[in-house]
């Protein structure tokens, strides 16, 4: 069971704070795209039916590309024989890997919490409470959603909602083979640099040990925005 | 006759992208089916429908850019 803190601090900080909610684990391995969406698509069937508990699904997925509904297959230059996928979250064009962690958060929204961007925003401060973890000063960018380290982006994000669900979530790379991202026009952005947590460390990340690490962050970061004033 | 409009989404976002219409006009509608798919920058989302009834109309089309509070469909 996850609890979430409640925080108070000054008017300079934005705090984020959250009532206690519960959430299962679930790692996929290195899976199947269409395999793992379809776990989705279940677990956030019986998360909306209110059967199932809020779940964070962990995954690296086969090498594919994948474009969202406000993407463009323009976006995709050349695959050399990865498969492009067109799929049901926002954002634009994406390529997925092995050394490459998936996060999925199938959550329920409710009350306060029914704020797509919140919701958005959420999973960027959990990308960048991961990156904490290895001493890596990361930072969200006005204007474009995702992590990023020094003006290159390490994190991406892009989310489907149904009944208040929801699911897809974000990929942060780790061990990843950043040559694919050439291949694409990553998120639609012109000229996004892409970069990885093993070259801004220049060693090789243990993978299991990130996942330990990402699903903390998850646990650790509250979900609800509120601004509160001291006293 | 009723209108379904487009909800709130999230604190300072006021317009949407209509992604696809799951249902076509004349087709019956039970409440709380999703009734169409929207799209902001990062977020794809479907829209239930508050009503029981027929699709009378779909006051917006695949594609178009659309507010907060705009009629999404006429239901009847």
């Amino acid at each position: 069971m996850v609890r979430f803190r409640r925080y108070k601090v000054d008017k300079t900080n934005i705090v984020r704070a959250s009532s206690l909610w519960e959430m299962r684990y679930l790692d996929l391995g290195l899976s199947d795209y269409k395999e793992a969406y379809r776990v989705q698509r279940e677990v956030a069937d019986k998360v909306a039916r209110g059967i199932s508990e809020n779940t964070l699904i962990i995954t690296e997925h086969k090498s594919i590309i994948t474009i969202g509904r406000t993407g463009s297959r323009k976006h995709v230059f050349k695959t050399e024989g990865i498969e492009v996928l067109n799929i049901d979250r926002g954002g634009d064009v994406t390529y997925h890997c092995p050394g490459q962690l998936v996060a999925y958060p199938i959550f329920k929204l409710e009350k306060e919490a029914k704020d797509i961007h919140n919701f958005l925003r959420f999973l960027e401060d959990v990308g960048v409470n991961f990156l904490s973890k290895y001493d890596v000063c990361s930072e969200t960018v006005p204007g474009l959603r995702g992590v990023w380290v020094k003006g290159e982006k390490i994190g991406s994000i892009g989310i489907g909602v149904k009944k208040w669900v929801t699911y897809h979530g974000m990929a942060i790379n780790i061990n990843t083979d950043l040559k694919p991202f050439s291949f694409i026009k990553p998120c639609g952005i012109e000229g996004v640099k892409i970069t990885s947590l093993e070259v801004l460390l220049k060693k090789r990340i243990d993978i299991k040990d990130a996942k330990r690490k990402l699903r903390e962050s998850f646990e650790e970061v509250p979900l609800l925005a509120e601004a509160v004033c001291k006293g | 006759m009723a209108e379904l409009k487009l909800p709130e989404l999230a604190e300072g976002v006021s317009e949407a992208v209509v992604s696809f219409w799951h249902f076509k006009e004349g087709d019956s509608i039970k409440e709380g089916d999703e009734i169409v798919e929207m799209a902001t920058d990062k977020a794809a989302f479907n829209v239930p429908c508050k009503f029981s009834g027929i699709l009378k109309k779909r006051a917006v089309q695949e594609g178009d850019t659309i507010k907060v509070g705009q009629t999404l469909a006429i239901i009847e």
